[in-house]
């Protein structure tokens, strides 16, 4: 089973730009010990959602906003694809991510298989 | 290549057995023939690990936990917790759904998660206990079930043997709780109703428990149910049990009940002094407390005002009449 992990974060003052630059570094560490970690296949790190645009289709016409989609707090700050047995070993990983424990949060969506 | 091809032949088999073991969602009745066959057992333990796991909704793991151990029907599911049958079943669909997409186990959990997942499984089943509890008798006695079948597939668990115990002990006294619709207090209840054989069964699970060295929040609760059926109250006990338990679970409602018990045991006035500042106001119980403890301690028109604060609050009838009794009994 394919896992999507949405890593999430409260975007305007993340707890992350609040650690010292020695503690920057080791969650950074983190991060790609997870990229490497069996079973992540692809992951990703979004630039702000203020670089955002959103794109939709009108009659024919294509119409771009400023900004991302959905508008909310949190904003997907990037993600990890995670092949594993079940939705423990994804949950099990998604609670490696330093997001989780510093005021953010991981979505965790199966993939359609075909 | 190779990899590949063995990826596709695990992932089939993992949905032939994920398909298979599926089935036991939609066939409840054949679950519970088979109780005593030891393989079945692991399914069936399997099972509730599964429907009470944290990824599914509360209502869910309820509604899945009656259906397909319970073998209750999603009619009667939807009877009793109050709910139309179309709401029930849907949210019975969307559950297996998302057991399915998003392959959620159907395993016993491995050792490092076991006591969290034991904990989740303990605390539905105590929750379809307190939907019983207020008379509807029939969720109480599944809980009871359920708790009974779990302690047998774990034994060595003191948890889910102090979660019985608790159970029995407390259902053990639904007769004497209401009388005429109107809610008699432990210390007035008529002990010629208690069910002496299942206070008896309670006992002996609380035995195994302790014997197992369970020091839990379940089997703390069913060492204080087990000193209140036994007559007199031993309220300094009772009192060092809430103690342990309030540290366990830091929970403001335990310091509450510490409270009575340290005015029985010590006098009115360390029960009040022990319920100041437990920032309880929304409750009803705390007011209810507070009143009764004033109205021992001389102070009717203090009790008169905490009476007061108590019935704005309750949303129990038979406890709205309760308070009402006493509020006259105080005069004016």
């Amino acid at each position: 089973m394919q896992y999507l992990l949405q890593i999430y974060s409260n975007d305007s003052m993340s707890t992350f730009e609040t650690l010292t630059e020695e503690e920057k570094q080791s969650v950074m560490g983190e991060y790609f010990a997870i990229s490497g970690a069996p079973g992540v296949t692809g992951g990703a790190q979004l630039q702000p959602p203020t670089t955002a645009t959103t794109v939709r289709v009108q009659d024919g016409r294509t119409l771009t906003t400023d900004g991302p989609f959905p508008e909310t707090k949190e904003a997907l700050g990037g993600y990890y694809l995670f092949e594993a047995a079940d939705l423990d070993a994804a949950i099990e990983l998604a609670a490696r991510i330093p997001a989780a424990r510093l005021g953010g949060a991981i979505e965790v969506r199966p993939l359609v298989e075909r | 290549m190779v990899t590949a091809r063995n990826r596709a032949i695990d992932r089939i088999r993992r949905e032939r057995t994920l398909a298979a073991k599926s089935k036991l969602l939609e066939v409840p009745e054949a679950v519970e023939d088979d109780m005593h066959d030891p393989i079945f057992n692991d399914e069936r333990l399997e099972l509730i690990f599964t429907c009470c796991h944290p990824a599914l909704s509360t209502e869910a793991q309820v509604a899945l936990t009656l259906r397909a151990l319970g073998g209750l029907s999603t009619e009667e599911i939807a009877h009793a917790f109050l709910v139309p049958e179309a709401t029930m079943a849907q949210r019975l669909v969307r559950a297996k759904r998302k057991i399915k997409a998003a392959a959620i186990p159907f395993r016993i959990p491995p050792e490092h998660m076991l006591p969290d997942r034991l904990t989740a499984v303990l605390a539905v089943v105590y929750l379809i206990f307190n939907e019983g509890y207020d008379g509807r008798g029939e969720l109480a006695a599944q809980a009871i079930r359920l708790g009974g079948s779990l302690a047998e597939l774990m034994p060595d668990e003191p948890e889910a043997h102090g979660l019985v115990a608790l159970m029995l002990l407390h259902d053990s006294r639904r007769a004497a709780r209401l009388q005429d619709g109107e809610l008699v207090l432990l210390a007035d209840q008529d002990r010629g109703l208690w069910d002496w054989p299942q206070i008896r069964s309670g006992r002996a699970a609380l035995d195994r428990a302790l014997a197992l060295r369970g020091s839990g929040s379940y089997v703390l609760q069913a060492a204080i149910a087990s000193l209140h059926a036994s007559g007199s109250s031993d309220w300094p006990q009772i009192a060092s049990l809430y103690g342990e338990l309030a540290q366990l679970t830091r929970s403001p409602v335990i310091e509450l009940n510490r409270a009575v018990a340290l005015a029985e045991a010590q006098g009115v006035q360390h029960g009040l002094d022990a319920i100041d500042g437990l920032g309880l106001d929304a409750y009803p119980y705390l007011h209810a407390t507070r009143a009764d403890f004033l109205r021992r301690l001389g102070r009717p028109a203090d009790a008169r005002a905490a009476y007061r604060r108590a019935l704005e609050l309750t949303r129990s009838d038979p406890e709205r009449r309760f308070l009402e009794r006493r509020l006259a009994e105080l005069g004016s």
